[in-house]
């Protein structure tokens, strides 16, 4: 990753991060049409709901009928996270026109994001439409394209677990993770690692009475707020 | 599996919810300007997120009990996490998770 925020800098990247999806995408095909989906609903799902581990949330919840609000608010608690992002992102664009904030919200994910917020410690603290966009656009496409093929392959594939794919998502969140804390300078690096702990023990223990829909977001929270009172307290 | 028809409706009722969550703060913060409190606030979001979404999944929730851990999950993260040390690559990463999960699953039956 360099300082450069063009259209080819964008697509080289993403470039890792497509793999990813590729995997995800690919399981979630399979998941869905396993569950029941034809390829026609589940390649829809991608293009209209988009939102990565919701959608297994969805099937999932379709497979025991559940009423359509109770899926609609579950999908909407898992990706409220998705509202911290964007809040976080948004002053990077006010230079940009509103129609372009909303393209880029509009794709919006959590790679994307993470992708976006490693970019700034290269970018001198900048980002711009053509690098963000590319970058969303070609998830976008890679997602669509890897969960049809995988709703087509699941008539020859059943258990997709058998292969790891579904670790794809995991890794890529370690990743971005770990390259954050090693370029984010903005932070010190102890506490950048004191939140990660603070993180590991509020997810341990908020898993105990606070469904995991919820859970992201809430520890997101709390871990935002005691990170800043640690660098108030300590650094 | 419920009716096409249910299942199109739910699709675009989770697409326009997950979509408003997206835009909403873009649309909004066109117009203000955060507090810096504010911002230093949301530096933190990006390491609390992820590493929220990675812990999310190497534990296995049970409700009114401590969690138990997800093994297979938790044995694959160690080499993904080594990789991500010795590599510093994005790809290199996703592709040693991948296949570590991959041949834990094979090893654990």
């Amino acid at each position: 990753m360099n300082g450069e925020l063009t259209v080819s800098a964008a697509s080289k990247d993403t470039l890792p991060t497509v793999f990813g999806y590729i995997g995800i995408g690919l399981a979630f095909g399979i998941v869905g049409k396993a569950s029941g989906l034809s390829p026609l609903l589940v390649t829809l799902m991608s293009i209209i709901t988009y939102a990565g581990s919701a959608q297994f949330v969805i099937v999932s919840m379709l497979v025991t009928h559940s009423p359509i609000l109770s899926i609609i608010f579950s999908v909407f608690l898992v990706n409220s996270r998705m509202i911290l992002m964007s809040t976080t992102l948004s002053p990077y664009f006010k230079h940009e026109s509103m129609l372009k904030n909303i393209l880029v919200g509009s794709l919006l994910t959590d790679e994307s994001f993470a992708l976006g917020m490693n970019k700034l410690n290269y970018s001198e603290n900048h980002l711009n439409f053509p690098w963000f966009n590319t970058a969303n656009v070609i998830s976008y496409m890679t997602w669509i394209i890897s969960s049809l093929v995988g709703a087509v392959l699941g008539n020859f594939i059943s258990n997709p677990e058998k292969f790891g794919l579904d670790f794809a998502l995991v890794a890529m969140f370690i990743g971005l993770l770990y390259l954050q804390l090693i370029s984010d300078k903005s932070i010190q690096f102890k506490l950048q690692l004191i939140v990660v702990g603070f993180v590991l023990v509020a997810i341990y223990f908020g898993l105990v009475f606070i469904p995991s829909s919820l859970l992201i977001l809430l520890v997101t929270l709390v871990a935002c707020s005691f990170g800043v009172v640690m660098k108030h307290a300590f650094f | 599996m419920p009716s096409f028809n249910f299942v199109l409706l739910t699709i675009v009722g989770t697409g326009v919810v997950t979509w408003l969550s997206r835009i909403i703060p873009f649309v909004v913060l066109k117009k203000f300007q955060l507090s810096k409190g504010v911002i230093e606030f949301l530096s933190f979001v990006p390491i609390a997120i992820m590493s929220a979404l990675w812990f999310e999944n190497i534990f296995v929730q049970h409700i009114g009990h401590l969690p138990s851990i997800e093994w297979g999950n938790f044995l694959a993260s160690l080499p993904t996490v080594a990789s991500a040390m010795i590599s510093k690559n994005l790809l290199v990463i996703v592709i040693v998770g991948v296949i570590s999960l991959g041949v834990i699953r094979l090893l654990m039956g």
